[in-house]
């Protein structure tokens, strides 16, 4: 019996941890954009937008890149759009791994963390969907190769919307 | 229904082995771990050539690592290893004569992760003329706190045959039938990583290892006086303790500096059921220059107090118990000053050859033994009073690492 | 020393369950994700080459009393 609540209390602590989901409204930013202009969340009002929080020296997020970018072009045109928030203080390394592996879809400078801390973030990668109206519908941490799928079903459902 | 014998055997064998407790903690372990990475380490081959050069021993050979991931989860990796010795050494010369031999080591090893956990395992056997040894290991690794701690814990078991050269009236040497001993051994470890700050990490070790069996070199004497004979003193046969047990721990402090560069410190604290006490201290610094050099250079100081039973020199035959006369557990301190240069470079066009390095290090060793006296020297000195032994040793090491 | 099987087995199961739990139910972590770059920097790592830091043990080790707590597991030798 004692075992039977034991392995229920921890259960009931394990569990809400593997759940991913957020609500709410997104938090409104504007960054620095690679390319120069300034970029604000408000900009894609109206879209679906997924952010991706990245950093060159992560090689999980690294791994991910080249299929983000084919999501990009696959769904760009169905009012979707995908932003790059890369985390590094100094740009530079990141801007050198870009020239070997370019990217499509805007790249934000989040150098001092402003925005990571307004989304929480609190794994690398991280991942979050906003739909049409803004408010936040999916959060993935971390990736691993079969992730994308989750993505992708999220997408087409918002897109939908 | 009525089960048959066996199934009721069966049965009850199950539920003896573990209880329910137990099992449910085990499954929960399985469960409860959030699906966020851990990371498997990189894939890599590494080709080193090793040169050891001191007190009339050379010791050289080549180590080969490739490691692999096979999928996502699991990454393999195997080892080669070989010393290839020849020893004129100041054990050797007093009691033995100077030989030449092989030894070849095998390692394989798997690390499978799910979730935060590392799960690995591997084992490795080594192989020389008059000794043989068997080690397998098995190790659980969880990252904890939003991953900024990781611990490990670890278990290992090791299985020794030991066997005596004796020389041939021929002058050959083989393998002497009479001599066949076992040595096995049981490691229990604990180890922690604590991200600390932006710029630091510390590191725990905890080991606890036991020995049981024959852990004697079957080479090595001890001497006694005996005035009048030979040179005044004579050899006789090590008697060791079978059984030995150590616990061993250490830190390593690790520290980013602003220009990119890395400080490393690290003590570790060793004692043993033989008596024997030892500190080890040890400072690193790893500098990079430009985008393709990296230098380290490093400090290492040891100290060890005498095992129980050692002496240099016993007043007289059977004086004790256990006695012994190994170096290995003499009471000495010794310096070790390292310097490595590494290469980055990439192969245009090879996909696979983008990372890769070129390596070399020498690290010089410097051993000053407080009760470790040269005994080829007792005519002139006596016996007793013979020069305290010093040695000195260089380490040279050169290697390849590719990153595929 | 032994200690006895199945009071380990019980603490190890205990540990790895708390470590377990413990990345879910977790203090806030005071070095964020985004803020690690300098760990993953290969100068930073505690074992940046591992054939040539198991050689250098395996060096030591031979010649000294003392072995253990040094993160790598080396095989039994005959070393004189």
């Amino acid at each position: 019996m004692k075992n039977r609540i034991a392995a229920i209390a921890a259960l009931a602590i394990a569990i809400p941890a593997l759940a991913g989901s957020a609500s709410g409204p997104a938090p409104q930013f504007t960054l620095a954009a690679r390319g120069g202009r300034d970029v604000s969340l408000a900009q894609y009002h109206g879209q679906v937008v997924m952010i991706n929080f990245w950093a060159s020296w992560c090689g999980p997020c690294r791994q991910e890149m080249p299929l983000l970018e084919s999501i990009y072009k696959k769904y760009n045109k169905l009012g979707f759009t995908l932003l790059g928030v890369n985390v590094e203080p100094d740009s530079q390394a990141a801007d050198d791994w870009l020239k070997a592996t370019p990217v499509s879809f805007p790249i934000l400078y989040d150098k001092e963390s402003k925005v990571s801390k307004l989304y929480d973030v609190a794994g690398m990668p991280s991942t979050v969907i906003i739909d049409r109206r803004g408010k936040l519908r999916m959060l993935h941490r971390g990736y691993k190769p079969g992730d994308e799928n989750e993505y992708l079903d999220s997408i087409r459902s918002l897109i939908r919307e | 229904m009525q089960l048959t014998r066996e199934a009721r055997c069966a049965h009850t064998r199950c539920e003896a082995r573990l209880s329910p407790f137990t099992r449910t903690l085990l499954a929960l372990c399985v469960i409860a771990a959030p699906a966020l990475g851990g990371v498997l380490p990189e894939d890599r081959a590494d080709v080193l050539w090793h040169s050891y050069n001191g007190g009339d021993i050379t010791i050289q050979g080549p180590s080969v690592l490739v490691r692999k991931k096979v999928s996502d989860n699991l990454s393999l990796s195997a080892n080669y290893y070989e010393d290839m010795i020849s020893s004129a050494s100041i054990d050797v010369k007093l009691s033995a004569s100077p030989y030449h031999e092989k030894r070849e080591q095998w390692s394989g090893g798997a690390d499978y992760l799910h979730g935060k956990s590392t799960y690995s395992a591997g084992f490795i056997t080594s192989k020389e003329p008059d000794y043989k040894a068997n080690t397998s290991y098995f190790a659980v690794s969880q990252d904890m706190f939003g991953d900024l701690t990781t611990i490990t814990l670890g278990y290992r078991r090791a299985w020794d045959r030991v066997f005596r050269d004796i020389k041939t009236p021929g002058g050959v040497l083989e393998n002497d039938p009479t001599f066949h001993q076992r040595a096995d051994h049981r490691g229990y470890s604990l180890s922690l990583t604590q991200i600390l700050t932006r710029n630091a990490i510390l590191g725990f070790n905890y080991e606890l290892l036991t020995d049981q069996g024959y852990l004697a070199n079957p080479y090595r004497k001890i001497r006694y006086l005996s005035p009048g004979q030979g040179a005044g003193f004579t050899l006789a046969d090590q008697v060791y303790p079978n059984t030995r047990t150590s616990h061993s721990a250490s830190v390593q402090l690790k520290y980013y500096l602003p220009y990119r560069a890395a400080l490393t410190g690290q003590y570790r604290f060793f004692r043993d059921t033989w008596g024997i006490r030892a500190h080890t201290l040890e400072l690193d610094y790893t500098h990079p220059v430009s985008k393709r050099w990296i230098f380290d250079t490093s400090l290492r100081y040891y100290r060890q107090g005498a095992a129980d039973f050692y002496s240099d020199l016993f007043p007289r035959a059977n004086y004790q118990n256990f006695m012994g006369r190994d170096r290995e557990l003499a009471a000495f301190h010794s310096y070790t000053l390292g310097a490595g240069a590494s290469y980055q470079f990439a192969v245009p066009g090879v996909r696979a050859l983008s990372r890769n390095s070129f390596n070399v290090r020498v690290d010089h060793l410097m051993v000053d033994y407080s009760d470790f006296r040269n005994a080829l020297l007792a005519g002139s000195y006596g016996p007793g009073n013979e020069p305290l032994y010093k040695l000195n040793a260089n380490i040279f090491q050169v290697f390849v690492s590719i990153w595929f | 020393m032994r200690v006895a099987p199945v009071k380990l087995m019980r603490a190890v199961t205990a540990a790895l369950l708390l470590a377990a739990l413990a990345g879910c139910a977790a203090p806030t972590p005071w070095v964020k994700p985004y803020e690690r770059e300098h760990f993953a920097d290969p100068i930073m790592s505690f074992n940046r080459d591992p054939v040539s830091s198991t050689y250098l043990q395996h060096v030591f080790e031979t010649r000294e009393g003392a072995r253990g707590a040094t993160g790598s597991v080396g095989g039994g030798c005959g070393c004189n």
